[in-house]
């Protein structure tokens, strides 16, 4: 596949619209409505004669983005890499990974990590947001995974190997799918992550959650809801910086082939930005992959 | 000047009684935002000639990353005479690595 396009809001069916005329393969991964589902009336953007419901300029999008040929594919992203030659990137969902040329973020912009009392403090002191680079770290020791979905999951099976026990913290919430027997559940909310004095350092010892119970844990990894564009390009390696992915004028990130555009690049939320963002986006990614070739 | 590998035999000559503040770069094969890391590592390597550059391969060499609380990577730590006085963790951009030595 030439190019993979996360999420299908304005920003990723612009980009791959145009990546899609620029003659590369296109496939939209997303896992439904964002943001602008929830607009009840756009009436600020080029060329409607009346206001349209977001949902309505949503759907028309993704209606003409097939018409031209695009692909979509209905899924949540759980994973996002690179190869060793940096070359080709491989994005996973919970049944399948797709290889691709290059890949445009797209999918929006996450609401900051909840206030959890000790989440931002132990950062790299336990807490990590990475379980393929820091699972080794834990070898043979208890880890808990923050988050009730896939990507939570994906996260905690990961850490399987590695660590002697893994338990999964969904902070109130139901598991949203399947867990594995050998991974224990928690459902309580989380009332902070607490620290220890080991090693001579403050570090992750436990988790507390509001039911009063102190669960010991030596590292936290933070999967909570569905992986956002920012959570992913922190994974790849792709700089980010104050919960947004930062790109050059021409919507490329730092990692060779991974493009960005929309909410989740910052500035201005409105569709005409996205749309913008996309649309440079996609022809960035197309040129990207045919020289490539 | 190129980066310099350094392993737990070495690494109290060339990093702790180093005249020079020190980077070094903690680091996995397997770890996708350190290989982002690594071209900016270099860089800083080359255009900085007041710093010696170093890297650690964690995985050979876990001593060391329990020694100086690794928990995470790409960690980026600065050294100073002999003492660890700052570290950075996940990818930055080169400003930020710089700030350690500010």
């Amino acid at each position: 596949m030439d190019i993979i396009v996360i999420g299908s809001g304005p920003a990723g069916v612009s980009a791959a619209l145009y990546a899609r005329r620029a003659g590369a393969a296109v496939t939209v991964i997303t896992r439904g409505s964002g943001a602008l589902a929830k607009a009840e009336k756009i009436e600020n953007y080029y060329g409607l004669a009346a206001p349209v419901t977001g949902a309505q300029l949503e759907a028309d999008g993704i209606a003409g983005a097939k018409r031209l040929g695009v692909e979509f594919v209905e899924a949540e992203v759980t994973g996002l890499s690179m190869n060793d030659e940096f070359t080709a990137l491989t994005v996973q969902t919970p049944g399948a990974s797709y290889e691709a040329g290059a890949v445009i973020l797209a999918a929006g912009s996450t609401r900051l990590a909840p206030k959890i009392p000790g989440l931002k403090e132990l950062e790299g002191r336990g807490v990590s947001y990475c379980a393929i680079c820091d699972a080794f770290f834990y070898r043979g020791k208890t880890v808990a995974v923050l988050g009730e979905g896939e990507y939570a999951l994906h996260e905690a099976e990961i850490l399987l190997p590695h660590a002697g026990r893994v338990m999964l913290f969904t902070n109130g919430k139901e598991p949203a799918a399947p867990v594995p027997e050998t991974i224990e559940v928690h459902t309580e909310k989380i009332a902070a992550i607490e620290s220890v004095q080991a090693d001579g350092m403050e570090r992750v010892g436990a988790v507390r959650t509001e039911d009063g119970a102190v669960t010991h844990a030596d590292g936290v990894f933070v999967a909570l809801g569905t992986a956002g564009s920012v959570d992913l390009a922190r994974k790849i390696g792709a700089e980010t910086e104050n919960n947004r992915v930062v790109t050059d004028s021409g919507m490329a990130t730092n990692v060779p082939g991974l493009y960005a555009a929309g909410d989740c690049t910052g500035g201005l939320l409105q569709v005409v930005k996205a749309a913008y963002e996309g649309a440079v986006a996609g022809l960035a990614a197309a040129k990207y992959v045919r020289t490539k070739k | 000047m190129a980066v310099i590998a350094v392993n737990k035999e070495n690494f109290k000559a060339e990093v702790l009684q180093s005249d020079k503040p020190v980077l070094v770069d903690f680091w996995a094969t397997w770890c996708g935002p350190c290989k982002m890391m690594a071209p900016v590592v270099e860089s800083i390597a080359e255009e900085h000639p007041e710093l010696k550059v170093c890297k650690v391969d964690i995985d050979e060499n876990m001593e060391l990353a329990q020694q100086f609380q690794v928990m995470s990577i790409p960690t980026l730590a600065a050294f100073k005479g002999g003492q660890m006085t700052g570290k950075t963790v996940g990818y930055q951009a080169k400003e930020n690595v710089l700030k350690l030595f500010a």
